[in-house]
């Protein structure tokens, strides 16, 4: 997957102008729809992602249920119109493996212990993509955990490194995920910096993972912030509305 | 008590320590710290800190009455959905029929409304629900409404002073459930009036003078009925 297209100039500019740690813009709403127990809208410089979280309910089928604890049904689905050329609707092998790390990241951070029997069902809906959808739908899918009122120790949090042209780089973009040379994407319980999701795709050395890494969680810390203020700003506004 | 804002608070935010204070509902500890573990508004006294949760599921106690509306009729009773993360049993011998084995539809059916009573919470939070007592009943007619559970003691208010204001006002009758549903009666138009004050004490439930306000609203309106 060469390219004539450089990803990266000599004064570390990216294609989209940013600098090597720089993010996309990012926006985030909360309690978004009406009738989902909790939700959040997110944009994520060209990706867009509506997540809706239905429970603690019932485990449905009933053989599912599991006796001491909640299980998490994460379902990441893209849409039809949200890449170039028409994605054939409908799951196929790369969203099931992407819901099922993500249910597990989430399953990590929520105290499932205090709803046995029960289910909580986050439907991550991909409108737009524009690489790392995988750490957009599970930041706002934190973000409309809490929403909903769901018991966590932490708000999950996302986000990818990798490395084109050579250099290592945060948060990649479209042109910079297909042409370059390795993508990262890292989930994180930023209040203990636990690790609760890591990918890798393409090659690094150990230093450049490491550095990576580090430029992750960093920017996983910058997204935090953007997620904590976008819940405050939901509630607090009602609570002063006088 | 006379704080001028209350505090909203989110899932990892340190509270405090817990050598000064006791952790309490929706919080929890780790390494000697206080963490709220819910979106919810802070509410500390001497000894505890409290989590008082904005939304989310009911959480059932022993004793609440609660509205409930069955899901499912089962050989020898029924599951009813009270709102709870899991359907509650309400067992044959729990109500005040004689009901024969495998005649369970014969008294309630799916959609059915009850008020009833948690009768027992076990270890793995499986409930029961009971309708043997007197003031427990099947319901009819009427209206239902769901509302955050969080919100219901706004809703009746100190020693049930805004649920009195309400039917002071407006000639109804309602029942609010702890599990956050609301059953009112009334005519058309009364049930409409009764709907649009429980929505606004919903949507201003943690801000003060909430009581004084809602009754010079409830004034306003009746006089221009009369």
């Amino acid at each position: 997957m060469k390219s004539d297209i450089e990803l990266i100039d000599s004064n570390g500019k990216r294609l989209d102008g940013r600098g090597p740690e720089d993010l996309r813009p990012i926006k985030i709403e909360a309690g978004v729809l009406h009738r989902a127990d909790g939700s959040c809208y997110l944009e994520w410089g060209g990706n867009k992602v509506l997540v809706a979280v239905y429970g603690p309910r019932e485990a449905i089928p009933r053989h599912s249920q599991n006796p001491l604890r909640a299980i998490v049904n994460a379902k990441y689905n893209m849409a039809a119109f949200s890449v170039e050329d028409r994605k054939r609707p409908g799951p196929d092998r790369r969203s099931r493996e992407i819901s099922k790390v993500i249910s597990e990241a989430l399953e990590r951070v929520i105290l499932t212990e205090q709803f046995p029997r029960a289910a909580i069902d986050v439907n991550i809906e991909v409108l737009d993509a524009e690489a790392g959808t995988r750490c957009a739908g599970l930041t706002a899918a934190g973000v409309a955990l809490a929403d909903a009122g769901i018991p966590m120790i932490d708000i999950p949090v996302s986000c990818a490194a990798g490395k084109i042209g050579g250099h290592v780089v945060a948060d990649l973009g479209k042109e910079e995920d297909n042409f370059g040379d390795a993508d990262l994407p890292v989930a994180i319980s930023p209040r203990t910096d636990e690790v609760i999701l890591l990918q890798m795709d393409g090659h690094l050395t150990l230093d450049e993972f490491n550095k990576a890494f580090d430029l992750a969680v960093k920017g996983c810390h910058v997204v935090s912030e953007i997620q904590k203020k976008a819940i405050l700003d939901r509630y607090q506004s009602a609570s002063e509305a006088e | 008590m006379q704080k001028e804002k209350r505090k909203i608070v989110i899932p990892s935010q340190v509270l405090g320590d817990i050598k000064s204070k006791n952790a309490g509902r929706g919080t929890f500890v780790e390494n000697g710290k206080i963490y709220s573990g819910i979106l919810g508004v802070l509410n500390e006294n001497e000894r505890y800190i409290n989590i008082v949760p904005l939304k989310g599921r009911y959480d059932p106690s022993i004793g609440d009455e609660v509205i409930g509306v069955v899901e499912e009729a089962l050989g020898s009773g029924w599951l009813v959905n009270i709102n709870a993360s899991s359907p509650a049993l309400l067992h044959q011998n729990e109500v005040p029929w004689r009901v024969d084995f495998g005649d369970t539809e014969r008294y309630l059916n799916h959609g059915d409304c009850i008020k009833a009573k948690i009768l027992s919470i076990d270890e793995s939070k499986k409930l029961q629900i009971t309708l043997n007592d007197r003031n427990l009943y099947k319901i009819n007619g009427g209206h239902l409404i769901d509302v955050e559970p969080s919100r219901v003691p706004r809703i009746i208010g100190k020693k049930g002073s805004m649920l009195s204001l309400i039917m002071k006002y407006i000639r109804c009758r309602i029942f609010v459930g702890q599990n956050g549903r609301i059953w009112v009666d009334g005519d058309t138009e009364s049930i409409e009036k009764v709907l649009q004050t429980i929505y606004k004490i919903e949507d201003e439930s943690t801000t003060f003078g909430l009581t004084n306000r809602i009754e010079e609203m409830l004034k306003k309106d009746a006089k221009d009925v009369r």
